[in-house]
């Protein structure tokens, strides 16, 4: 469902939606002709990052994880220096220092990405205690997996934020869920005892939600009562965001199983084949969206068609701007260990 | 009967080969029965089941400690560490708990565990994907510490780790995982403790670990061109370190450098110098010389990842460093 | 000037720390461990409740938590307690604050200090004994201070609660009843500069932390049998200031490295192995190491004396030093 928004702001949440999905996209296929090492995508949840994201003001602090890229561009990082630093250039947003795993960009509130699984709950938390404690109105927000909640880090830190009642918002994606059809136990799998996620937070007493990941209105409004809550001293809010796994996810290394998106397949159901059906009809949220969007009338076919192609010459234009930057001069290895030491 | 075989796959035929062997030895760690991430337990789920072959989630903490009870418990754990910096995780089971067991009990109680780990550079993972940490290792006492470099070693020391009754920590390098190499399942274990001597050289001691020896036989080659002869040792353990052969061929040739892809500072290269410093000083007629990782994180750009890992040439320019100084 | 004890200093440094910068917040209580000294720290505590924090025991947790919170613009004095429970935190301290810096390409800063107190404390045992602070040395990113008395303590704190880099501050419960003349408009002390805390002709002993007091136990021995010791406190690990040290044994041409963490890659080595490659030709007898036994450590008094660097084991090495001339 479509949330309470102006047209030009659910119309700003399908651009993002959609770079997010072409910036994916790219950087598979760019990864079909060269080594561009370790990486993962975030096709199928854009639907869950974009809007919720949106609601974030500047100083609002997100600590995210290696599925990172969705995130960035939902607060509005640049194509164009997140491929470079995905490709280790020297115009990369951390000059080639982290690539994709730790793709950080202050500028757009992403102080550092922990490839640690769960690393970035603890330092999420402590940023909620650092703004409470500077009597900030600000907010942190974990971008956390359902697998980091098997970590002994998630049980110490929702405990001190339950304690303290930090303005914390943990957004749980959890892309380990079956689909209609698929087969059970997909690699990589999550191994978890509990059988309800938001469970392990409401025990602490934190206040939880389950939604549909795909449901933009949910994830709108789940996120819009956290962010009201945590800016107004009433404690985090565990949501698990439910998403199901994108079949171009589930072999180690991200294949376009599904092929490039084909947004006219939200209003021309004779382009679904037989093939991956499920997905394209119900189970990929950018098109489940634009269905939504078309379904309104402000909204047409065109318009979209427009966007898609801003969406991925912009896109495009950034991975160009990647392929052409140089790498770091090699002395550069050598700096940023400490900060204001001279080097 | 020997087979030319890829690193990783001298390792899942000792897996298996132990595992038949013997029915205590038991794998654990995050998704080992679908193979891994790299395919080191692949195909072992089907034949020993999952009471043998278990999936953990993802708590390293809490699988370590597991491993620690399973070993106490009388059975032979082979826990599997996805990447070397995840064993950060599970620092407090590894070095309170399970490095300490014997000592603290007087030896009451036996803690025969495995813990391989996965590392290194390369495949611009990044700093937290990339470290080599036996110099941790190797500063716990409790723990035996070995380093592979060759397929025959790889096969030869899981064996003795895994039949060892200590806790055993086997530092694997992705680097090395797809290297070809000889190898015969029915010789007898790689003994814990022992370097071997890669290279038979009178002018200079090189000693290297992991994927640094190839290195070193590379830098050796060349300045074998100049007429310079460098004794390559591959120390192969780290915990404890072969002293003698060390001592012995430092003795001979006089000078020292030791290569390592970690970070130098209060690195495994610190405490072999250290050493030789101590015991076969006056042998030294120039200063050792240490090659290894820079005090920086890894980077992720691969062009700064190459520069970070010491290459042959950098090998070259050491030994020319201690030849230099009369 | 005034007499003050080690514990009090502690005490010193937090209240100025707290009082200096508004953004100073203490989490954790155990700076002064379980020793009587405690109820000075639990005063701090009271005055200051707004800018203090106990947590639960979760110290990967809460340590992360520093992290955070030191993004978001407080500056965290984190207490570990006893040192060896940093282990349950490395991971945070190791792979993340380490790190964080260097990852963002200098984007960001994590200005927290770290603490705790290590090594042999009189019947810790095994897993309360640890002095993790080798390990730490080995992983770039992280600064690291030793002070080893009272005036150097303050000092050294108020340069780490000002640095925007992630500082350990490693502390000896045995180090609580020691004295030593603090300034009264005492001054940061800058990293990177050690100080000779006697000088000497003969021997260079390194030493840092609770070794320091040893060291110069020893050195009043010595002295009277005729041995001339010089003993260099870094003061600071990281950075370290090399100069000294070769300064030092380019005049004594030995040197001797006293050490609590186990031998086997402690400082020692790395100061040896610094030395042996910086000094090779000042050296006119091997390098030698007292650092604590490669074992556990155990419980029981002698054993535990046994494993540890005593004042003996010191005097005995530089005995063995200075009576050892090269050539032979």
């Amino acid at each position: 469902m479509l949330p309470d928004l102006e047209p030009d702001a659910l119309v700003a949440l399908l651009e993002r939606m959609i770079v997010a999905r072409r910036f994916e996209e790219e950087l598979i296929e760019l990864a079909g002709d060269r080594d561009i090492g370790h990486f993962h995508v975030y096709i199928g949840q854009e639907s869950t990052g974009i809007p919720a994201l949106s609601l974030l003001e500047p100083g609002d602090l997100s600590f995210t994880n290696h599925r990172n890229h969705g995130h960035l561009i939902a607060r509005g990082a640049e194509p164009g220096p997140m491929y470079a630093e995905i490709l280790g250039r020297a115009t990369g947003y951390c000059q080639g220092k982290g690539g994709t795993l730790h793709l950080a960009s202050a500028e757009h509130g992403f102080p550092t990405t922990s490839s640690a699984t769960g690393g970035c709950i603890p330092p999420a938390v402590g940023a909620g205690m650092g703004f409470q404690r500077l009597g900030s109105n600000r907010v942190s927000v974990c971008l956390m997996g359902d697998g980091a909640l098997e970590e002994g880090a998630w049980h110490e830190s929702a405990n001190i934020a339950a304690m303290e009642q930090l303005p914390v918002i943990f957004l749980c994606e959890n892309n380990s869920l079956e689909a209609l059809g698929q087969r059970a136990g997909e690699y990589p799998s999550s191994t978890m005892a509990a059988t309800e996620l938001t469970d392990l937070a409401s025990v602490f007493g934190i206040e939880s939600v389950a939604i549909d990941g795909l449901d933009v209105r949910a994830v709108h409004e789940a996120m819009a009562r956290a962010v009201h809550r945590a800016r107004n001293g009433e404690g985090p809010t565990f949501i698990e965001a439910r998403t199901v796994r994108w079949p171009g996810n589930r072999p180690i290394w991200p294949e376009l199983a599904t092929g490039k998106t084909d947004l006219s397949m939200a209003w021309d159901i004779s382009l679904i084949g037989a093939d991956h059906a499920s997905w394209y009809r119900e189970l990929d949220g950018l098109l489940g969206f634009t269905r939504e969007l078309l379904t309104v009338g402000f909204f047409s076919r065109d318009i979209v068609i427009d966007i898609d192609e801003l969406a991925t010459e912009r896109v495009r234009e950034g991975l160009s701007f990647a392929l052409g930057s140089p790498y770091p001069e090699p002395e550069e290895a050598l700096k940023h260990v400490f900060a204001s030491r001279g080097n | 009967m020997a087979e030319t075989v890829r690193f990783i796959d001298a390792i899942s035929s000792v897996l298996r080969r132990e595992m038949e062997r013997d029915d205590d030895v038991l794998i654990l760690g995050e998704d080992v029965s679908y193979g891994g991430p790299f395919g080191a337990t692949a195909g072992l789920s089907q034949s020993f089941g999952s009471t043998r072959i278990i999936d953990t989630p993802i708590s390293e903490g809490a699988v370590m400690g597991l491993a620690v009870g399973a070993a106490l418990s009388g059975h032979r754990p082979v826990v599997e560490v996805m990447f070397a910096d995840f064993v950060t995780l599970a620092m407090d089971q590894l070095v309170n708990h399970a490095a300490k067991f014997r000592y603290m009990t007087d030896g009451q109680l036996s803690v025969p565990m495995t813990i391989r780990v996965q590392g290194g550079v390369g495949g611009s993972y990044g700093s937290q994907h990339s470290q080599s940490l036996e110099a941790w290792f190797l500063h716990v006492p409790g723990l035996k510490v070995v380093t592979p470099s060759s397929v025959k070693d790889a096969a030869g020391l899981l064996a003795s780790a895994i039949r060892d009754d200590d806790p055993v920590v086997y530092l694997e390098h992705r680097g090395l995982y797809w290297t070809k190499g000889l190898v015969d399942l029915d010789d007898a274990p790689t003994p814990i403790g022992s370097a071997a001597v890669a290279r038979s050289g009178s002018d200079v001691t090189v000693v290297a670990v992991s994927r640094m020896v190839d290195v070193a036989l590379l830098a050796s080659q060349k300045l074998a061109l100049d007429g310079i002869e460098v004794e390559v040792l591959d120390l192969r353990s780290v915990a404890p370190i072969d002293w003698a052969t060390i001592d012995e061929s430092v003795r001979r040739t006089r000078r020292l450098v030791v290569v390592h892809e970690a970070v130098v500072t209060g690195g495994l290269g610190a405490e072999l110098v250290a050493g030789v410093s101590a015991t076969a000083f006056e042998a030294l007629i120039s200063p050792a010389v240490r090659v290894g990782g820079p005090s920086t994180p890894v980077p992720a750009s691969p062009f700064l990842e190459r520069l970070y890992t010491p290459d042959a040439e950098d090998v070259i320019a050491a030994v020319l460093e201690t030849l230099s100084e009369l | 000037m005034r007499k003050m004890l080690y514990a009090e200093a502690v005490v010193e440094a937090l209240r100025r720390s707290v009082q200096g910068d508004d953004r100073v917040h203490l989490m954790g209580q155990y700076f002064l461990g379980l020793t009587p000294h405690r109820t000075m720290v639990g005063d701090l505590f009271r005055q200051y409740p707004d800018r203090v924090y106990f947590p639960p025991i979760a110290e990967l947790g809460y340590v992360g938590a520093g992290i955070g919170a030191a993004i978001a613009g407080l500056r965290p004095i984190v207490d570990c307690a006893t040192a060896s429970f940093t282990f349950q935190a490395f991971a945070q301290i190791l792979n993340e604050a380490a790190n964080i810096h260097y990852m963002s390409g200098g984007q960001t800063s994590v200005p927290m200090v770290i603490h705790y107190n290590h090594g042999v404390r009189g019947g810790g045992a095994a897993q309360h004994s640890h002095s993790p602070q080798a390990m730490m040395w080995n992983t770039p990113g992280l600064e690291i201070v030793t002070p080893s008395n009272p005036a150097d303590l303050i000092g050294l704190v108020l340069t780490a609660v000002a640095s925007d880099n992630p500082t350990i501050w490693v502390d000896h419960v045995r180090l609580f009843d020691t004295e030593g003349e603090v300034p009264e408009d005492i001054e940061p002390i800058p990293f990177g500069r050690g100080s000779i805390r006697r000088e000497g002709t003969d021997l260079t002993v390194f030493a840092s932390s609770w070794m320091v007091h040893r060291s110069l136990e020893a050195a009043q021995i010595l002295a009277t049998e005729g041995i001339s010791v010089e003993i260099i406190d870094p003061r600071t690990l990281v950075p370290l200031d090399e100069e000294m040290i070769l300064r030092s044994v380019a005049k004594t041409g030995r040197l001797l490295v006293v050490d609590e963490c186990h031998l086997r890659c402690g400082i020692g080595s790395e100061i040896a192995a610094t030395v042996a490659e910086h000094a090779h030709s000042d050296l006119v007898a091997p390098i030698r190491r007292v650092a604590t036994l490669d074992v556990p450590v155990p419980f029981s008094p002698p054993l535990e004396e046994y494993v540890e660097p005593t004042t003996a084991k010191i005097v005995d090495a530089a005995r063995s030093l200075t009576g050892v001339q090269s050539g032979d």
